[in-house]
């Protein structure tokens, strides 16, 4: 028997549209049974407080706070590290061998699992440099850590920068640095800004790295050299030690929802920039 | 390309130059003494007239020439049209005026190309300078993603102006130059994007014009343009040459013919005949010359 194309055609179809539902469907289990089991228990005052009885009760407070603090402090180093290396990378040296080495490191930088940057933390900014567990500590493991997210999406949207735009302003007598900063940034800005926002979730959802820099301290952080346990840390002792499991949820439920928000907000945000530049 | 000693062509030169040259930029040229020389019995003035002048020219990418052993001399105040078969290094050679090819990895050049008496591939030249005095436009009309007037001010801001009004005046002035501004004056705001093709086009020339260049280069400006913009801009192109040095290459003959004084005739990377237009189109002194404005090939 032969297959017609129209056959096959209406087959592929079917056949396409099964996988993508079953990937949405698991996708959409998972974060149900999380919030299904986890949202009943957020209230005010478990946003609000601390926690007691090593998270049993009370709220989560301080896991929200040094959240924000390691993850803003992280982003704060690693951003302009990663969009200036992009800018030397792409705008400042010819294609040669320097490009390629640091290329080829952060693409290394990109495959090696968290927990090796968890342990280059602990042993480097810890023990070496003596900050301890802190949020310094946890910031600095984190910013090397997205630094090759950073450097590789700034490096397409900066590439992806038409060539005429480069040759306009050079033409009107633009120097090197007044093209970078008055064309190939602007014009890269909603790239540079998506790489940037996947930064944020990847740090607000690190746990190996942070736990071993960071440390897992519930109290309030007073320095930037105190101890503080993020939310995902939180989440995973709660549940490892079987210390909350409502609270676990909870706290992953916040977790989720933070990261849903960042992600819209951050899409809208580009959209709207994307239409801006564009 | 030997020296030229035609006296005819010197003259209809200084001619169209007239009372424009402005001595304290370029070199001064004692035009009676060349309207008294007697016709072919006499040389090209010591002093050279030329704007632009290649001398002995190659761009090489790579291994590879662009272009070769170009010598010419490009006159102020007239309209130069660069022809000849795809490929042939027209595009190279006018890139090389403003070293806008400095882009490209791996390039180098040989001979030397001077604008307004100076070697502009030397160690001291200040390459900001010189595209300030060298403007260029672009085959496809390419404004920014930017308002109107953002457009037409990008060069004098890069300059550091900041002064609304003065960047007000110099915007207004470009784009009348273009003959642009009585259709935009009331929107200077909005996006260039939406402008036509034609009206980008004209936007792209008086941002070019911005910086109060000596020289404007024109790769094929109208080729991506309907018949209608395509001779709106060679009317502008009509006027600007009152008050600017403009090379442009196109394919189109007809063009070249309409607009331009003198014409170079480009093949594979060589220049093979460079004269009045006139003469290119009528009485070409090389085989090749003719055979490609005849259509014959090319
Ligand atoms: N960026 C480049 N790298 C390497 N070779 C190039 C580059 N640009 C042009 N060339 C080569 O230089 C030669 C001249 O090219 P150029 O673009 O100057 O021709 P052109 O006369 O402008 O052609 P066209 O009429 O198609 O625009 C061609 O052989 C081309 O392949
Ligand atoms: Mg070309």
């Amino acid at each position: 028997m032969k297959i017609t194309p129209a056959a096959s055609q209406r087959f592929v179809v079917a056949f396409l549209w099964l996988i993508t539902s079953i990937t949405l469907l698991v996708l959409l289990f998972i974060i149900g049974y999380i919030l299904v089991h986890g949202l009943g228990h957020i209230n005010w005052s478990f946003l609000t407080e601390s926690s007691r009885r090593m998270g049993r009760e009370g709220g989560i407070f301080p896991m929200i706070v040094g959240t924000i603090l390691v993850t803003g402090l992280a982003v704060i180093i690693a951003a302009p590290v990663g969009v200036l290396t992009t800018i030397y990378l792409t705008e400042y040296t010819r294609e040669g061998k320097l490009t390629s080495i640091i290329r080829f490191g952060t693409d290394c930088l990109a495959a090696i699992p968290s927990i090796i940057f968890g342990l280059f933390g602990f042993v480097f900014f810890v023990v070496v440099l003596r900050m301890g567990f802190s949020i310094i500590s946890g910031a600095l493991t984190l910013a090397i850590m997205v630094l090759p997210t950073i450097i590789r999406t700034s490096e397409e949207a900066i590439r992806a920068v038409p060539k005429s735009y480069r040759e306009v302003s050079y033409g009107l007598g633009s120097t090197r640095w007044q093209m970078v900063t008055k064309v190939v940034l602007k014009s890269a800005l909603p790239g540079i800004g998506t790489g940037i926002v996947l930064s944020i979730g990847r740090c607000i959802s690190e746990t190996a790295a942070v736990m071993l820099t960071a440390g897992s301290a519930l109290r309030m952080p007073d320095s930037p050299f105190a101890s503080v346990r993020t939310l995902s840390l939180h989440f995973y002792i709660l549940s490892r030690e079987g210390i909350s499991m409502e609270n676990a949820y909870a706290t992953a439920s916040v977790l989720i929802i933070t990261i849903l928000v960042i992600n819209v907000i951050a899409y809208l945000l580009m959209r709207r920039l994307a239409a801006k530049v564009r | 390309m030997p020296k030229r000693n035609n006296n005819d062509m010197v003259i209809s030169v200084v001619k169209s130059i007239k009372d424009k040259y402005d001595t304290s930029e370029l070199e001064m040229i004692d035009m009676e003494k060349i309207e008294q020389t007697e016709p072919y019995n006499s040389t090209l003035p010591e002093k050279s007239l030329s704007i632009i002048k290649a001398d002995d020219f190659s761009f090489y990418y790579g291994s590879k020439a662009g272009v070769k052993n170009i010598s010419m001399e490009i006159y102020p105040f007239m309209v130069t049209a660069i022809i000849g078969p795809s490929g042939c290094g027209k595009s190279t050679f006018l890139r090389s005026i403003n070293r806008i090819n400095d882009l490209i990895p791996n390039i180098h050049v040989e001979g030397k190309l001077f604008v307004n008496n100076q070697d502009i591939y030397s160690r001291q030249i200040n390459l900001v300078n010189l595209r300030q005095q060298v403007g260029m436009v672009f085959q496809k009309p390419n404004p920014f993603p930017k308002s109107i007037f953002d457009n037409v001010a990008y060069g004098p801001r890069l300059q550091g102006i900041k002064k609304r009004s003065v960047l007000q005046q110099t915007v207004e002035e470009s784009l009348q130059s273009a003959a642009l501004w009585d259709e935009v004056k009331d929107d200077l705001k909005k996006s260039a994007l939406a402008l036509s093709g034609g009206q980008q086009q004209r936007l792209c020339i008086a941002r070019a014009l911005s910086t109060r260049p000596k020289v404007l280069l024109m790769d094929e400006p109208c080729s991506a343009l309907d018949p209608i913009a395509t001779s709106k801009i060679e009317d502008l192109i009509e006027t600007l040459k009152n008050d600017y040095t403009i090379v442009i290459v196109t394919h189109n003959m007809q063009q070249a013919a309409r607009v331009s004084e003198m014409a170079a005739f480009f093949c594979l990377g060589e220049l093979i005949e460079y004269d009045l237009t006139t003469k290119i189109f009528s009485n070409p002194s090389n085989k090749q010359t003719e055979d490609y404005v005849t259509g014959r090939f090319g």
